[in-house]
């Protein structure tokens, strides 16, 4: 479902992540001023492709780091290697040595702000979450397990990938800066003033309010993104679950090992098959644990959706806020107009408490009606402007929003598919070794 | 036998086999010594010197002879001559009471069986009846287990399908061991319980006291000096057989357990995936709805399988467990045999001054023993062999199970691949 777009910007059309595209940025007469003025200090130089068709990132390596932090206590934390080279340079044959620099995880969700609060039409990819949720055993609960640790790299290397292979995303300068700048880039960030949007923006997101006439394509889509996100949750629990009694089951089979080497030291002829069968069963209560680590990367695949189900709740508030201040402006306006006519004709045709206080002091002067009157115009005149503005607005976002809702949907579709197929893959080969180790230990039975 | 025993005294003359009573038996026939000192372990003919044959039917019968004539494991079926099956039970119920009958069906071309065939029903309390009194009759030979008598009500359902299954089978499995023994197959309460028509009847007459029913032994307190090697070897050989068929049990239990709460969740979790289906577009409507599929069939199939480790894997092993329980009473009395006889010889070699010959009684010990001894022996190699078949079997099947539960999942999830694989496929054709 491709969006109609009629007004004078470029459309964003939605494809692979990696694939080509042309697509210019925001450079949109229809913008406000200001935001015209954001967009044109944060984008590149280039338009064009995404970043990713031109550079090579990666998150290469993980290190832990100890330190003072800001309430000068000893801190242990984590730094991750970012690794970036130009694409050009290496299908030259030259391959050089990649550029790279050391980031926080604190850093990563400074820029990933950043975006949300620029961007606020954008689905923007999440992170990989700060603790171990949904674990289906104790151990890897710790963030500095290296399990644990390794699968936030690979996490954090994915979110950079998939905002560099976005139409919009990858153009951002400071994005870029935090990719390649290694001093002072958060200052860098602070100057941009975003904080102060972020604060607003949080706001606005956590108040309750109504509006009259949301979008229903933005109303479907908060309530697909509610239910997304319940039932992502509950497959993860139920897996985890899962996952614990799996190894239960297999686990308990090594104890057969044990038994059958014991039972097998008393008999004569039966003693070969057993004590191999034992081993069968031993290998075979061994096996569960790289099973449910390479289930573990299908679980993360699922989180990372979970995640985006907020990114995709904050655009659809986003465009109720706009849609409220709108209908707020709209209504503001007609309540204006409604009082210009009042004072007009002097007729109250609505409770006021003006309307009741005049009739119970007495008219008011030619003088004082014409002087209200004039107020009220200018009024009125600036709460046109103001309505006309926020419609802009409203109309802009829809259609930027409804275009990058598009492509996560596509996106969201073809990426889950394919983790759907992975687990189908690795369920296929779990039975296939349960398959081997059952007829190996069979043939040791059948030849006591 | 080892330094500190009495030596044997001598025995009053070789006798041919077939005029040694067996020692358990309450008579004592009278027979001439026989004319040629042959020596016991051979025999030409089964017959007895006054030209009558040897009644085999008998338990005072020479058993020992006939293990060691019988081909041991008589495994082709050319030279089996009785087949027995317990199959198609039944309820009854009465004022009285409610039970099962099971359906025993005998085919034989022994002469023992007036007919060739035979067609009876049985109740579980006959097959108790029948081991019992094979116990009190052969007592030298090991007796097969049945399965358990008791069962709580309440927790079992006695009249399930399961349960009167598993039972069945055991009950066959009794009788196909009682059948396949030399000895056993030709006791006369066993053809009896095959071919009577009212068991109940026939339980009350005391028919075959006259043949020698046994005398309950004297546990008189002997103290056995010294166990044989062999003897010694058997009862530590079950002590440890016993204690890891316990161990073998637990293990399964625990893993059926394992299983079953696994089974609980995977209930859970195959659902979440449709549920998920339905707020999605066709897109991922369909892989969502093939995985909550392939879960189900994965539920289904372990299911079968922890049944199946329920039914057919766990009775066998507690079968097992109680067949040894009765191998070891049946060591004790031997050792009670042996100690008796020890006893005996020791008070007679206090009186030296007679020169009495021999007394009957020690040396109807002597034979007890000997016989015992032989008895056990033979039984116990048969056994051994029986055990390893019947354990060969028991875990080519659990092994055979588990590959069947995983063969099913596979097939499952490998019907799923090419169904999202063509969609993924169309459509990047389409774009």
């Amino acid at each position: 479902m491709k969006c109609a777009c009629a007004t004078n910007y470029n459309t964003v059309r939605m494809m692979a992540d990696t694939g080509s595209e042309e697509i210019a940025v925001i450079g949109n007469t229809d913008l406000t001023p200001s935001e015209l003025e954001n967009n044109i200090k944060n984008t590149m130089v280039e338009k064009g492709t995404t970043l990713l068709k031109r550079m090579e990132i990666s998150v290469a390596e993980a290190e832990k780091r100890t330190g003072k932090n800001a309430v000068s206590m000893q801190e242990t934390y984590t730094v991750y290697l970012i690794e970036t080279r130009a694409v050009d340079a290496a299908s030259e044959g030259a391959n050089p040595a990649p550029d790279s620099l050391w980031r926080r995880y604190s850093e990563f969700e400074l820029l990933r702000n950043y975006l949300l609060v620029t961007y606020p039409f954008v689905v923007v990819p999440p992170l990989p979450e700060k603790r171990a949720e949904f674990v289906w055993h104790k151990l890897s609960a710790d963030n500095m397990d290296p399990d644990f640790v390794e699968r936030r790299r690979v996490g954090l290397e994915n979110f950079l990938l998939r905002v560099a292979s976005h139409p919009v995303l990858s153009n951002d300068n400071i994005f870029y800066s935090f990719l390649t700048q290694e001093q002072s880039w958060k200052e860098v960030v602070f100057e941009t003033g975003f904080q102060a949007k972020a604060d607003s923006r949080l706001k606005a997101l956590n108040a309750t309010f109504r509006v009259k006439n949301p979008d229903k394509r933005f109303a479907e889509m908060k309530h697909y993104g509610d239910e997304l996100q319940s039932v992502i949750s509950q497959l993860l629990r139920v897996r985890a679950r899962v996952a614990d009694r799996l190894y239960g089951v297999y686990k308990v089979h090594g104890n057969y090992g044990r038994v059958f080497s014991e039972w097998s030291a008393i008999e004569k002829e039966m003693g070969d098959g057993l004590q191999s069968a034992g081993h069968h069963m031993d290998a075979y209560a061994a096996s569960v644990d790289d099973i449910l680590e390479e289930e573990e990367h299908y679980a993360d695949q699922l989180k990372e959706y979970l995640f985006y189900t907020e990114a995709l709740r904050a655009v659809c508030r986003k465009h109720e806020l706009c849609q409220f201040e709108l209908e707020m402006a709209a209504q503001d306006l007609t309540s204006k107009k409604q009082q210009r006519e009042e004072l007009a004709t002097g007729t109250v045709r609505t409770f006021s408490l003006k309307g009741m206080t005049s009739k119970l002091f007495g008219q008011e002067t030619p003088e004082q009606r014409e002087a209200k009157l004039k107020t009220l115009e200018t009024q009125i005149e600036d709460g046109e402007e103001m309505v006309k503005e926020k419609n802009a607005e409203c109309e802009e976002f829809v259609k930027n929003a409804w275009v990058d809702i598009e492509r996560f949907k596509e996106q969201k579709d073809r990426d889950l598919k394919e983790a759907l197929i992975s687990y189908a893959i690795m369920q296929i080969s779990m039975c296939k070794k349960g398959i081997q180790v059952w007829s190996n230990a069979k043939e040791c039975f059948s030849k006591m | 036998m080892s330094a500190g025993t009495p030596k044997s005294l001598p025995s009053s003359g070789q006798k041919s086999i077939q005029e040694v009573c067996h020692p358990l038996s309450a008579e004592e026939p009278v027979l001439p010594p026989s004319p040629d000192g042959g020596s016991t372990t051979t025999t030409k003919d089964l017959s007895l010197p006054n030209g009558n044959a040897v009644d085999t039917s008998s338990p005072a019968s020479s058993s020992s002879l006939l293990n060691r004539l019988q081909l041991d494991d008589d495994l082709d079926g050319e030279t089996r001559d009785l087949f027995v099956t317990v199959d198609d039970p039944k309820k009854h119920v009465s004022t009285m009471e409610t039970y099962i009958t099971y359906r025993v069906s005998t085919k034989t071309t022994r002469t023992e069986f007036d007919l060739p065939e035979y067609s009876v029903r049985r109740r579980y309390q006959d097959f108790d009846w029948l081991r019992n009194k094979l116990e009190d009759s052969q007592p030298t030979h090991l007796i097969p287990p049945l399965p358990e008598k008791f069962v709580m009500k309440g927790v079992v359902d006695r009249f399930s399908e399961e349960f009167v299954e598993t039972r069945r089978k055991a009950l066959d499995k009794f009788l196909k061991r009682v059948a396949d023994h030399p000895v056993l197959s030709f006791n006369e309460h066993f053809n009896v319980f095959l071919s009577a028509k009212d068991l109940n009847k026939r339980q009350g007459l005391a028919l075959l006291s006259k043949m020698g029913e046994s005398v309950k032994y004297v546990t008189g307190g002997y103290k056995l000096r010294l166990r044989p090697v062999e003897f010694a070897a058997m009862g530590d050989y079950l002590d440890v057989f016993t204690q890891k068929l316990g161990t073998i049990d637990r293990i399964a239990q625990r893993i059926i357990k394992e299983q079953s709460e696994y089974l609980v969740e995977l209930r859970e979790y195959g659902p979440v995936y449709s549920s998920w289906a339905s707020s999605e577009e066709e897109a991922l409507q369909e892989p969502l709805d093939g995985v909550a599929g392939c879960v189900a069939n994965c539920c289904s199939a372990l299911e079968e399988q922890t049944e199946d480790m329920s039914e057919d894997f766990l009775p066998v092993l507690r079968e097992y467990i109680l067949y040894i329980e009765s191998m070891k009473n049946v060591l004790k009395k031997r050792d009670q045999v042996q100690a008796e006889y020890e006893a005996k010889l020791e008070a007679v070699a206090f009186r030296e001054d007679k020169k009495t010959p021999v007394p009957t009684d020690v040396e109807k010990c002597q034979d007890r023993v000997e016989c015992f001894n032989a008895d056990l022996k033979a039984d116990w190699d048969r056994w051994q062999n029986n055990k390893r078949q019947d354990f060969r079997q028991l875990l080519t099947g659990m092994a055979d199970k588990n590959i069947q539960y995983y063969e099913k999942c596979l097939a499952a999830w490998e019907s799923l691949i090419p169904l999202l694989q063509d969609k993924q496929e169309a459509k990047v054709e389409t774009n």
